[in-house]
């Protein structure tokens, strides 16, 4: 253990978690830095939260080393659930308890003398602005308070660090949003890591550094920049009459990959799109009908490492299970 | 070990309230009982003297104690098997993560869902005077001993399938197969001393019959519809609660 760096605050090395069937985590190498905030990416399924899982003390490994704030996952677990803060994919709040209820039960649980749990109510409270509704039973909230509510409940004990599997899973896009400027706020006002998970492209930029992770594996690690420094430019995307044609010419002036992209069109990247269009349409030898440049995003990340689209996986039992009790507390 | 102490008072603090904010849930539970004592429990006492014999009131009268126990068998194993979906869409999960053991949170579990039978046993018990049936203040402590008897028994008979099954749909199997012929076969809605052999057989080693038996003793007090001793009763039910509830948190203790 002597070569672990002091600074992370998260070790994870080889871990392995093998279900009877499938390795859902294969052979994974990571750590995380304290006070930053960390992004797992990947599909459904790619094995986020069976790592989350294990790291939080819910699921053992198979094989591998975890460790937590100095302490090992398997031999210490109820250390390291007095310094972790949890804000699960699935809803795991009680409904039928008011939202002071369910901090106040967490308070027990975690052990917080009763009158310093009264005012760290109040203070996470405010900080996620669910003070007006404190005394409201939770079935009465929408989903992104009852996911606001669950921050502060993981942030009530003080944590170390506070993880976040799928924050905004399953809600509207302007609640998503809101969702990410607590989270953003949060950081600049706590010293905190956060450990956060989504397969929500876009949102994860917010993160110092993002693990690409797909079919158990990490296949790549790095800061966003760094990530789209991958694909070496502006992506260019090309309608034309021709595209035999037009390959053959683009690969005589950049000599570079071109890929075949939706609707007949094709795609490539170049480092300076803004002096390249001009140019590259002037002397085109085919017809251009449409061209199009843009920035790159982890999206084109992730399709260049892994050559697919982040799609949704088949509803498996779980799933099914899933949308059936949304449905019921919906009631 | 205060922390763990603690920790069991919070599951089940949490269970309690659930259940008084769950006015449908209170009202609902009467329904069952009401409709098999009045209903099923008055048509079969009629229907002996269609068939020649009398005995209709005093059937009536056999019936109430295994109603009691109905009660507290469905009631102590749905809470108990509530566990399959609070572990991974409820306030279960949140649980799991904090910094107490598995047995406290088992230990809270069991005595949360025993309260609550216990609660709605003894509501059932109020229909006693319709029947004729006296239940005085030392009658109703003995009933309420028994009734937790039976309810650990059957608590912990559901933390160990809870802990075993993972889904919603063996749950259903789970009723049907499971908690339904140990119903029909407990003694509650008829003697089995009458019966063919093979039930008297399975219903040996049923242990909600002793748990019925008991019950019927401690509200009828009546030694002519006893099956086996009082002693054998409680040590029965004693001694499954302590193997079944060492087994439970062995189980629900195991990760994946």
């Amino acid at each position: 253990m002597d070569n672990i760096n002091k600074n992370n605050i998260i070790e994870v090395k080889n871990l392995v978690k093998q279900f009877k069937k499938v390795k859902a985590v294969d052979d994974i190498t990571f750590s995380v830095k304290e006070d930053e905030i960390f992004g797992f990416l990947g599909p459904n399924g790619a094995g986020k939260t069976t790592t989350i899982n294990i790291i939080c003390t819910l699921l053992s490994k198979t094989s591998g080393e975890v460790i937590l704030n100095g302490y090992d996952v398997s031999r210490e677990r109820n250390k390291i659930r007095t310094c972790i803060g949890m804000v699960f994919q699935d809803p795991s709040l009680d409904d039928r308890l008011t939202a002071l209820e369910n901090l106040y039960f967490h308070g027990l649980l975690y052990n917080i003398p009763r009158k310093e749990l009264k005012v760290r109510s109040e203070e996470v409270l405010e900080m996620v602005n669910l003070t007006n509704r404190k005394n409201s039973l939770v079935m009465t909230y929408s989903g992104g308070m009852k996911r606001r509510l669950e921050i502060a409940r993981g942030l009530l004990h003080y944590p170390k660090i506070l993880f976040l599997d799928e924050p905004t899973l399953g809600l509207d896009p302007q609640t998503r949003n809101k969702i990410w400027d607590y989270i953003i706020k949060l950081k600049k006002n706590k010293k905190i890591t956060i450990f956060l998970t989504s397969h929500y492209m876009e949102e994860t930029e917010i993160c110092d550094r993002i693990a690409i992770i797909d079919e158990g594996k990490i296949i790549a690690l790095d800061s966003p920049e760094n990530l789209k420094n991958i694909i070496g430019g502006d992506i260019i995307t090309i309608l034309s009459e021709d595209n035999i044609k037009l390959k053959e010419y683009i690969n005589d002036i950049t000599g570079v990959e071109i890929h075949d992209a939706k609707e007949g069109k094709i795609r490539f990247e170049v480092k300076d799109s803004s002096s390249f269009i001009p140019k590259f349409i002037k002397n085109s030898p085919v017809k251009i009908l449409s061209i199009s440049a843009r920035k790159p995003t982890l999206n084109d990340v992730f399709l260049d490492l892994t050559g697919r689209e982040i799609r949704e996986e088949n509803a498996s039992a779980k799933d099914t299970m899933r949308m059936r009790m949304r449905g019921r507390m919906r009631h | 070990m205060k922390k763990e102490l603690i920790g069991m008072y919070t599951i089940w603090l949490r269970d309690i309230k659930r259940y008084f904010r769950d006015k449908p849930r209170i009202i609902g539970s009467f329904a069952q009982p009401i409709l098999f004592l009045f209903v099923l429990g008055t048509g079969i006492a009629s229907s002996f003297s269609t068939f020649g014999g009398g005995g209709g009131k005093e059937f009536l009268n056999f019936m109430f104690p295994g109603i009691v126990g109905m009660t507290v068998l469905f009631t102590s194993f749905f809470s108990a098997m509530s566990i399959v979906w609070d572990r991974e869409f409820g306030f279960l999960r949140e649980v799991l993560v904090a910094p107490i053991s598995r047995t406290s949170i088992v230990v809270g579990k069991l005595l949360g869902g025993s309260t609550i039978a216990m609660i709605q046993g003894s509501i059932i018990l109020l229909f006693s005077p319709l029947l004729n049936i006296p239940i005085t203040f030392l009658i109703f402590f003995k009933v309420l001993g028994i009734m937790f008897l039976v309810a650990m028994t059957i608590s912990t008979m559901g933390i160990i399938l809870a802990s075993v099954i993972k889904s919603m749909q063996a749950f259903q199997v789970i009723t049907n197969f499971l908690l339904m012929p140990m119903f029909f076969l407990s003694g509650a809605l008829f003697p089995l001393n009458n019966t063919v052999e093979w039930m008297n057989v399975v219903s040996k080693i049923n242990p909600l019959s002793y748990g019925i038996d008991a019950m019927r003793f401690a509200i009828l007090n009546n030694s002519e519809l006893q099956l086996y001793p009082m002693w054998l009763n409680i040590t029965v039910l004693v001694c499954l609660i302590v193997v079944l509830s060492v087994l439970g948190s062995f189980l629900f203790n195991r990760q994946e």
